[in-house]
């Protein structure tokens, strides 16, 4: 079983770069002034892009990809439907064995992790 | 928190109690006095639940922020030194 800790400057050279990318055509896409429908938008930038930033390597970030694909909701299930554990916090979680999950698990927080500093930084290099 | 065992590995509760505990390098420290004992499974699964949420929280905050710069076109004016002065991460 694979436990490589992932490579964080390059997940966040990745990330960075889709999820900028995904904001400049969020920017010009219609429709966008409703703010919840930005939010809702933006916060699904944000997972997809990590994602897409893994790629397929990993069983989470595939479970993530694998959603988008079918057109289902991203969204709504770790925020408005709080879950207590590890299976419920993980994408793709309910379907992997318990060895794979612990593994998955790592590599998500510390994708997590990049993405949060990211994301710091982009705030704080907009703010006019 | 499932205690399921995947069929196709027989497990063992050490193995399993090892990864667990690999997982706890991925937590932050905690500062107290406590963090040389050794923690049992169930406290460090816990605490990765609460962190993982804790880091979800942070990105949806985060979002809610970044999509009113959408708004403001913030995020346009500054695009291509913003790119490059991440890729400097």
């Amino acid at each position: 079983m694979n436990i490589q800790p992932p490579n964080s400057s390059s997940i966040k050279s990745r990330f960075a770069v889709k999820f900028v990318q995904a904001m400049k055509r969020l920017s010009k896409r219609r429709g966008m002034g409703d703010r919840y429908k930005r939010y809702r938008a933006t916060r699904a930038a944000a997972r997809v892009s990590l994602a897409a930033a893994v790629g397929p390597e990993r069983a989470w970030s595939r479970a993530v990809l694998r959603r988008i694909k079918k057109r289902r909701g991203l969204i709504g299930r770790t925020t408005t439907n709080p879950r207590r554990n590890l299976r419920g916090l993980v994408p793709g979680g309910k379907g992997m064995d318990y060895c794979s999950l612990l593994s998955e698990t790592a590599h998500y927080i510390t994708c997590l992790q990049a993405q949060v500093q990211v994301m710091q930084d982009m705030l704080h290099l907009s703010s006019p | 928190m499932s205690s399921r065992r995947g069929s196709a590995s027989k497990l063992t509760e050490d193995e399993v109690n090892d990864l667990i505990f690999k997982l706890q390098a991925s937590l932050p420290h905690e500062s107290n006095s406590t963090s040389n004992k050794k923690r049992s499974a169930s406290k460090i699964l816990e605490r990765t639940c609460i962190y993982i949420k804790k880091l979800q929280k942070e990105v949806d905050d985060l979002s809610d922020v970044l999509s009113k710069r959408l708004a403001s076109g913030d995020i346009n004016a500054a695009d291509a030194e913003l790119i490059a002065t991440l890729l400097q991460l």
